[in-house]
């Protein structure tokens, strides 16, 4: 059931069928394919997997390997706040995995999968940028910068409060 | 072919100008070290072990490197031997090594290779990952990700040969794993438990699902009454697990040891192909004469049957109905033959040796069984027979003249064929032209049944009912799947079609020794092993399944007509429409 609780997905289902045809019988279709089913889904469940493997006579197997190889691919839906922790070298040397594991702890989800209540998501990340600095992450274009872990508690809970 | 001159090693040799140049250095007999290559199977240079110095910037994989006029090789410097090394010590740093408790013990190409490669440590620490669980939902394999080493041969066999497709590479970098979509079990996926993976695996990744400890059970319990039967292609390949040639018949020696083994009764599958082509034949003939479904195709491969019901559902009711030789062998054991025994049927415990482990999944399908009782009760391979052989101290090789126990000992050579590609057409035809015409047919060597062609088609021409019968063959799922789109769009117009899931048919299935590379990339173990099915139809005295007396006595004395009420009840069975993927999360 989609958040919003409207039947958009006979609507979602009609545009991934569009995109399918659009590309049946170019070569090499498969990640322009995916690319604008997660535009449309927003990530990229079984169901949809299974019409553009279907689609595009390209083994399931195959379309998930794809999937799970790219990073910008999600097989979970992404939350209305996602958090991107940076785990690039400089990051990475500066903590960025103690950061990180206090999130999952935090949140109680593991990296790539969102909240049940759809807050928010969690994703590790190539570097941003920002290596001045480090440890940082990004919760929708918020960035926060040399973070220790005992600093998640109140950036999350700042969040929490802004739904409520 | 247009050759060139290359060195290696020193040693000039001329080879066709499209090789490699490992296929050059085989030319030159120079050894290279190689894991993740296959012949005609996987050639993608994944692994790095073959690496030789080809006068690059960087040392190059021999796999999949051309060669070139006036190429130099070297094989063999330190910088080589180093760099193989390393290789080597980090595929094992994060390989599960207890060898002493895996199948593959002394039949691994990984172990072989850090023996052949002098490794007697292991300098680096592998990963921190956790172990990653292990498939076992499936009734016939067993995945065990932790010893995988991501050479990609099941995956190229799954998806370009049997064109199933259900295991593919996922995740990359530490992560990487070789698995079914979503990490699904094979079970939930369109898996046909053909088992070829299991066999161009160098590791013990992937295996079989293991029944041995539930027929060593039976054989202690004094109340059963525990009769074994062995398929066709077991005999023609089993003496490789005991030092034989490829391609020895060892029928009496697999005899003697089941005996030996303390089986009450020791039977042949063959037995039951007989009654197969009676049924099947039949069923052909009804089929032709009566306007029914055509072409007729054949049930005898679970691995065929699942792969239909999930690709194929269409064609559904084109597969014959009859169970297959072993699932019918169980019927008739516990009915007819309990009763002739007075044995209560519910004491005896069927057990098959088969050189297919997609026999497991078929025998517990729920439409198995006859009033009640499954048909089969445990389903073991021709190398899951051979660790029980070697387990209980048996001397396979001694000579031996064993036969087959009575009262359904009989088999003729038709039943014998149905090991090998062609086998249970050649064997269909010889009876079905008795059927038709009333006469026999003068020559039963039918060869244009025979033979490694992935898709065989044929005419059979049928003198006195002028009926040309249209035949085709074909075996290995792919050449499978192009069959039968000919006959969805009805391009094809075929009579009867024998298709069997394993390339070169159940001599080279799923459940026979596993012979490393070093052997497949030289030896074709489908045709040497057709050699020892052909060699025992030739010297069977019986070639035709209805001059069976076995099965002659049973139809006079209980089934009544091929075909008929009885026969339909025991014998033959139904198919399921299957998803082609899996539909939920
Ligand atoms: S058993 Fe056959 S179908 Fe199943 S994964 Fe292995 S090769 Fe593929
Ligand atoms: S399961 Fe075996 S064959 Fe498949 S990639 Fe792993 S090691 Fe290679
Ligand atoms: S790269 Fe050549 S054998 Fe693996």
């Amino acid at each position: 059931m989609s958040k919003c609780g409207c039947t958009c997905s006979d609507a979602k289902e009609k545009q991934l069928q569009e995109i399918i045809e659009k590309y049946k019988n170019t070569e090499g279709a498969l990640i322009p394919v995916l690319h604008e089913a997660q535009e449309v889904y927003g990530y990229l469940p079984l169901s949809v997997q299974s019409k553009i493997a279907e689609g595009l006579n390209v083994p399931l197997a195959e379309v998930y390997g794809v999937v799970t190889f790219y990073t910008q691919f999600s097989l979970y839906p992404k939350g209305a706040y996602k958090i991107q922790v940076c785990l690039g070298t400089a990051c990475y040397v500066k903590g960025a995995a103690l950061v990180l594991n206090e999130l999952q702890k935090e949140l109680g989800i593991e990296v790539g999968k969102c909240t049940e209540d759809g807050k928010f998501s969690l994703d590790a990340c190539r570097c941003i940028g920002a290596c001045g600095l480090a440890p940082v992450i990004m919760i929708n274009d918020d960035v926060y910068g040399r973070l220790k872990p005992e600093d998640v508690k109140g950036i999350i809970q700042k969040y929490k409060d802004m739904t409520e | 072919m247009n050759m060139v001159n290359v060195t290696i090693d020193g040693i000039k040799v001329q080879v066709p100008e499209n090789s490699t140049v490992l296929e050059a250095a085989r030319i030159a007999k120079v050894d290279i070290p190689t894991l993740c290559y296959l012949k005609d199977i996987n050639e993608i240079g994944a692994c790095r072990m073959c690496v030789v110095d080809v006068g690059a910037r960087s040392l190059q994989a021999a796999c999949v490197y051309p060669v070139s006029e006036g190429l130099n090789v070297k094989t063999n410097t330190k910088e080589i031997r180093d760099a193989r090394r390393i290789t080597l010590e980090l595929i094992l740093s994060s390989h599960d090594r207890n060898c002493l408790q895996c199948v593959r013990n002394k039949s691994c190409e990984l172990q072989s290779l850090a023996d052949n490669l002098n490794i007697r440590e292991i300098r680096y620490m592998g990963t921190e990952e956790k172990k990653k669980p292990l498939d076992d939902f499936s009734a016939s394999i067993v995945r065990d990700p932790n010893k995988c080493i991501l050479c990609r041969r099941c995956v190229s066999m799954c998806k370009n040969v049997q064109t199933v497709a259900v295991i593919d590479t996922m995740e990359r970098g530490y992560k990487t794993i070789v698995s079914p979509a979503f990490e699904k079990s094979l079970s939930e996926v369109a898996c046909v438990n053909c088992g070829q993976c299991i066999n161009v695996c160098p590791v013990g990744a992937l295996s079989e699902k293991g029944e041995v400890a539930k027929v060593w059970e039976a054989l202690a319990n004094p109340d059963l009454h525990v009769i074994v039967q062995t398929a066709p292609a077991v005999r023609a390949a089993i003496g490789e697990e005991f030092g034989l040639p490829i391609g020895t018949r060892a029928t009496k020696n697999m005899v003697a040891s089941l005996k030996k083994l303390g089986f009450d009764k020791v039977f042949d599958t063959n037995t039951a192909a007989d009654l197969t082509i009676m049924e099947e034949g039949t069923e052909l003939i009804h089929r032709i004469q009566e306007g029914g479904k055509l072409p007729l195709i054949t049930s005898c491969s679970p691995g065929w049957i699942k792969f239909c019901e999930h690709n194929f559902p269409e064609l559904l009711d084109n597969l014959s109905t009859c169970k297959s030789p072993h699932q019918m062998f169980g019927a008739i054991l516990k009915s007819y033959y309990a009763d002739k025994m007075g044995i209560d049927p519910s004491k005896i415990f069927v057990v098959s040796v088969m050189p297919c482990t997609a026999k497991k999944f078929e025998s517990e399908r729920p439409e198995m069984n006859v009033n009640g009782l499954k048909d089969v009760d445990a389903v073991i391979t021709t190398r899951e027979l051979a660790t029980m052989i070697k387990e209980a101290g048996i001397n396979f090789n001694e000579v031996s003249d064993e036969h087959f126990d009575d009262p359904m000992g009989d088999a003729t050579g038709a039943g014998v064929i149905f090991g090998a590609t062609g086998g249970v057409m050649e064997a269909a035809i010889r009876t079905a032209y008795r059927l038709l015409e009333g006469e026999e047919l003068e020559d039963v060597n039918i060869c244009e049944a025979r033979g490694l062609d992935g898709i065989k088609e044929f005419t059979v021409k049928l003198p006195n009912t002028g009926i040309e019968l249209k035949a085709a063959v074909a075996h290995g799922l792919g050449n499978a799947r192009k069959l039968m789109e000919k006959v969805r769009s009805g391009e094809a117009d075929y009579h009867f079609i024998e298709v069997m899931a394993c390339p070169g048919g159940c001599v080279n299935g799923g459940g026979q020794p596993i012979q490393p590379a070093s052997v497949r990339n030289c030896i074709d173990l489908r045709a040497e092993r057709a050699k020892a099915i052909y060699e025992e139809d030739e010297a069977s005295v019986l070639r035709r399944s209805h001059e069976n007396p076995t099965i002659q006595k049973l139809y006079a004395e209980f089934l009544g007509q091929p075909c008929g009420e009885k026969s339909h009840h025991l014998l033959h069975t139904h198919y399921v429409k299957r998803d082609l993927y899996p539909t939920e999360d």
